[in-house]
C-alpha cells in the first residue's frame, strides 16, 4: 500500500488576528498521488499551499510532509519539496538557465550536479532553443515552463502546484498538463495542486479536495464526487410511438423517467455507461428501434454547485467582493 | 532524473546559497551604471560645491587681512619693561604689516584645534565617505521589499537556504557597494586636492575599507530587518529620507563635534557615524593617533557584530510570517 505523503491535520491560518484564511482542514496525500484543492481564488488554497511550503506559520494544527514536520523540521521538508508558485518568480534580468542554476544554489545543489540537470529540465520542458534568452523576452507558457523547472531542480519527492496554469491559452495550458503526467508517470512524483479550473482538476487529479471559505467542503475521486451527486442522464429518442415508460422504470438503475417529446424519453440514472446499453438492448427486444441516443455526464462544475450551493461562475462574477477577498489575503500574506 | 540527496557539507552548501543571492544582486546592480552614478552624485556635490565654496580656511589666510588701516599704536612708557619715559609709536603701517602674518598663523591654528587640520576641505571631502556609505547601507531595505513584490522571495523563502543568509546576503551587498563608490568618491577627492598628512601610506587603504565595510554591515543589517515584512516600498523611502539627515549632522562628518552644544555632543558620541569618520580621519588626513583609531574600530566592530546579530535574529524569527 502506497504510504502517506502529506498529512495535514487541522491546518488553520488566522491574519491579522480576524482573518481566517484557512479553517481547520484536514486531509491526507499518498505516494505517488496528484491531489488537487478545488475552489475559487480566494478560498483559501494558496494559503495552504504556502503553510506546506512552510512559508508560512500556521495558527493552528499541523501537517507534516514525508513524515517531517512543517514548522519543527522546515528546513528538511524544503530540501525535499519542489514549489511552483501562481506568480511568476524568476529574474527577469537573467537567462532561463541562469535562472535554474540560482535556484541549484539556493538548494545547495553542487554546480556540476546543477548544470546537468538544468540541461536536463530545459530539454524535458521544451525550453532548450531559449535558454540563453533573457526570461523578459519570455512568453507567459515559457516562464510557467521556466517556474516548474525552478521547482524541480532538486529532483523533489513531493511538487507543489500553485495554478499551474494561471492565465495562459488553452494550447499552453494542455501543454502544461502533459508536463505534470509525465512527472507523476515516469518519476512517481507525490503532487499537490490548486486550480479553479474544474477540466484541469478533472483531468490531472486522482483526488480533489473542494475548497470554499477556508473550509474543505468535500473530498474524493472526480467520479466519485460526480456519483456521489448523483446520477447520469441518457436522453434516448425511438422510432416508434409506443409508450415505454413503465418498461424502462424496470431496468436496474434506473431512478426515474421522463417524457420529453412524442417519442423521446429523459432517464436519469447511475452508472450510466453499464446502463445505457442495456437501455438499448431491452428496447430492441421489445421490438422497438432506438434513433437516437446520448448519455450525459454529471461534472464537476454540477459537483461544486451542490456542495457550495454556488456555480464556480457566479463566484467569478461577483468580481468586487472576490477581489476585495483577494487583496486583503495578498496584503496579508505579503 | 531520478530522485536523490546530494551530500555535500552543510556550510557549503549555505555558502553556495548566500553567494548566489549576493551575486545576482551584484549582477543587477553592475548591469545598471546609473543607479552607481546616482549614488555617487550627491556626496561628489556636497564635496565639489559645499567643500568648496565653504573655505572656511580662507577667512584666516593672509589675503583676509589685506588692506586693514590701523592706526598709530601709543603706549606709554611706563607700562614697557624696563620702563622710560614718554610714549612709544608704533606707526599703523607696521602694525597692519605684521598683523596679517599674525593673524594668519593664529588662524591656522585655531582651525586646526577645531578640525584636526587647517584645509576644510580636507575634512569634509572625508565626511563625503561616510555619506556614501550611509546611503548605500540605508538603501539595502529597498531590495527585499522588491524581492517580496516580485514573487523571488517567495521562492527563495521556499528552499532551504537559511533565513538569515537571505539577510545578510543583502547586507553584504551593501557593504561591496559602499566599499566600491567610496572608493570612487575618494578617488575623486583626491583629484580635487585632499591634503593627506605625512603618516599616509597605501597600507591605510585597508584600514579604510575595513572601517567602511564594517559600519555598513551594521547599518545596512538594521535596514534590512526594518524591512523584513514591509510590502510598500514608500514606507522605506520615507524611513531612509528620515534617518539619513539627523545621522549625518549628528555626527562629525560636516563639522566637529566639540563646538556642538551638549546634548548634541552625546548624540554624537553614540553614533557610529562619527567613529567611522573619526577612523576615515585618522587614516588619511590626520596624524594617526592610534589609541584613538583602535577605539575607533572596536566601536565600529561592536556596531557591526551587534545589529548583525540582531538582523539575522530577526529574520529567523520574522522573514516567515
Amino acid at each position: 500500500m502506497a504510504k502517506d505523503v502529506i498529512i495535514v491535520d487541522n491546518l488553520t491560518k488566522i491574519f491579522d488576528k480576524n482573518l481566517v484564511a484557512v479553517d481547520h482542514i484536514s486531509f491526507t496525500v499518498k505516494e505517488g498521488e496528484v491531489f488537487g484543492l478545488l475552489g475559487p481564488n480566494g478560498a483559501g488554497k494558496t494559503t495552504t499551499i504556502n503553510m506546506l511550503v512552510t512559508v508560512l506559520k500556521p495558527t493552528e494544527g499541523r501537517a507534516s510532509i514525508l513524515g517531517y514536520d512543517i514548522v519543527k523540521q522546515a528546513s528538511i521538508v524544503r530540501r525535499l519539496i519542489g514549489v511552483v508558485p501562481q506568480d511568476y518568480t524568476a529574474d527577469e534580468d537573467l537567462t532561463g538557465y541562469e535562472n535554474i542554476i540560482l535556484c541549484g544554489d539556493l538548494y545547495g545543489i553542487p554546480r556540476e550536479v546543477s548544470k546537468k540537470t538544468a540541461l536536463e529540465l530545459l530539454e524535458f520542458l521544451g525550453l532548450m532553443k531559449f535558454k540563453d534568452k533573457k526570461v523578459e523576452t519570455y512568453s507567459g507558457g515559457m516562464r510557467r515552463r521556466l517556474e516548474l523547472a525552478c521547482g524541480l531542480v532538486n529532483k523533489p519527492k513531493v511538487l507543489f502546484l500553485d495554478e499551474p496554469t494561471l492565465g495562459l491559452d488553452v494550447q499552453t495550458r494542455a501543454a502544461i498538463w502533459e508536463y505534470i503526467k509525465r512527472l507523476r508517470e515516469e518519476y512517481n512524483m507525490t503532487i499537490l495542486m490548486t486550480t479553479h479550473y474544474m477540466e484541469e482538476a478533472d483531468n490531472l487529479c486522482d483526488r480533489i479536495a473542494i475548497i470554499d471559505h477556508g473550509k474543505i467542503v468535500v473530498m474524493g475521486s472526480p467520479e466519485e464526487l460526480k456519483n456521489s451527486i448523483g446520477s447520469d442522464v441518457v436522453e434516448v429518442e425511438i422510432k416508434e410511438k409506443d409508450d415505454i415508460l413503465d418498461m424502462i422504470q424496470k431496468i436496474e438503475y434506473v431512478k426515474d423517467v421522463k417524457k420529453v417529446g412524442e417519442s423521446s424519453y429523459l432517464i436519469r440514472l447511475e452508472n450510466g455507461e453499464r446502463t445505457a446499453p442495456e437501455i438499448i438492448e431491452f428496447i430492441r427486444d421489445s421490438g422497438l428501434h432506438v434513433v437516437k441516443l446520448s448519455l450525459r455526464k454529471p461534472s464537476l462544475d454540477e459537483v461544486f454547485l451542490t456542495y457550495t450551493g454556488r456555480a464556480i461562475r457566479d463566484i467569478e462574477e461577483s468580481r468586487e467582493s472576490l477581489m476585495t477577498r483577494r487583496i486583503l489575503l495578498r496584503r496579508a500574506r505579503g | 532524473m531520478k530522485i536523490e540527496s546530494y551530500s555535500q557539507p552543510v556550510f557549503k552548501s549555505i555558502l553556495q546559497g548566500l553567494f548566489a543571492l549576493m551575486n545576482r544582486e551584484l549582477k543587477k546592480w553592475i548591469k545598471e551604471p546609473i543607479i552607481l552614478l546616482m549614488a555617487v552624485l550627491q556626496p561628489i556635490m556636497w564635496m565639489v560645491l559645499f567643500g568648496k565654496s565653504m573655505n572656511i580656511g580662507a577667512i584666516f589666510s593672509a589675503n583676509t587681512f589685506k588692506n586693514i588701516n590701523l592706526p598709530d599704536l601709543k603706549i606709554p612708557g611706563e607700562l614697557v619693561n624696563p620702563p622710560i619715559d614718554g610714549l612709544i609709536t608704533i606707526p599703523g603701517s607696521i602694525l597692519s604689516e605684521n598683523i596679517e602674518n599674525l593673524l594668519s598663523i593664529i588662524g591656522g591654528q585655531a582651525l586646526e584645534n577645531v578640525f584636526g587640520i587647517s584645509d576644510y576641505f580636507s575634512y569634509l571631502a572625508v565626511g563625503m565617505i561616510s555619506m556614501i556609505t550611509i546611503f548605500t547601507s540605508t538603501f539595502s531595505g529597498m531590495s527585499i521589499v522588491w524581492d517580496r513584490r516580485l514573487g523571488f522571495l517567495y521562492k527563495v523563502l521556499s528552499t532551504p537556504v537559511p533565513r538569515p543568509a537571505i539577510l545578510f546576503s543583502k547586507v553584504l551587498n551593501a557593504a561591496i557597494r559602499s566599499i566600491f563608490q567610496s572608493t570612487i568618491v575618494f578617488g575623486l577627492a583626491i583629484l580635487l586636492g585632499v591634503r593627506f598628512s605625512p603618516s599616509f601610506s597605501l597600507i591605510n587603504l585597508l584600514g579604510i575599507y575595513l572601517a567602511i565595510f564594517l559600519f555598513s554591515i551594521g547599518l545596512s543589517s538594521l535596514f534590512v530587518a526594518l524591512a523584513l515584512r514591509s510590502t510598500r516600498h514608500e514606507t522605506q523611502i520615507a524611513v531612509v529620507n528620515l534617518t539619513t539627515m539627523p545621522l549625518m549632522f549628528t555626527s562629525n562628518a560636516f563639522f566637529p563635534t566639540s563646538l556642538m552644544p551638549d546634548w548634541l555632543q552625546t548624540i554624537a558620541k553614540i553614533n557610529p557615524v562619527s567613529y567611522m569618520t573619526d577612523a576615515l580621519r585618522q587614516l588619511t588626513i590626520y596624524s594617526m593617533d592610534v589609541p584613538i583609531l583602535l577605539l575607533d574600530f572596536t566601536y565600529l566592530a561592536l556596531f557591526a557584530t551587534s545589529l548583525s546579530v540582531l538582523g539575522m535574529t530577526l529574520a529567523w524569527r520574522f522573514l516567515v510570517r
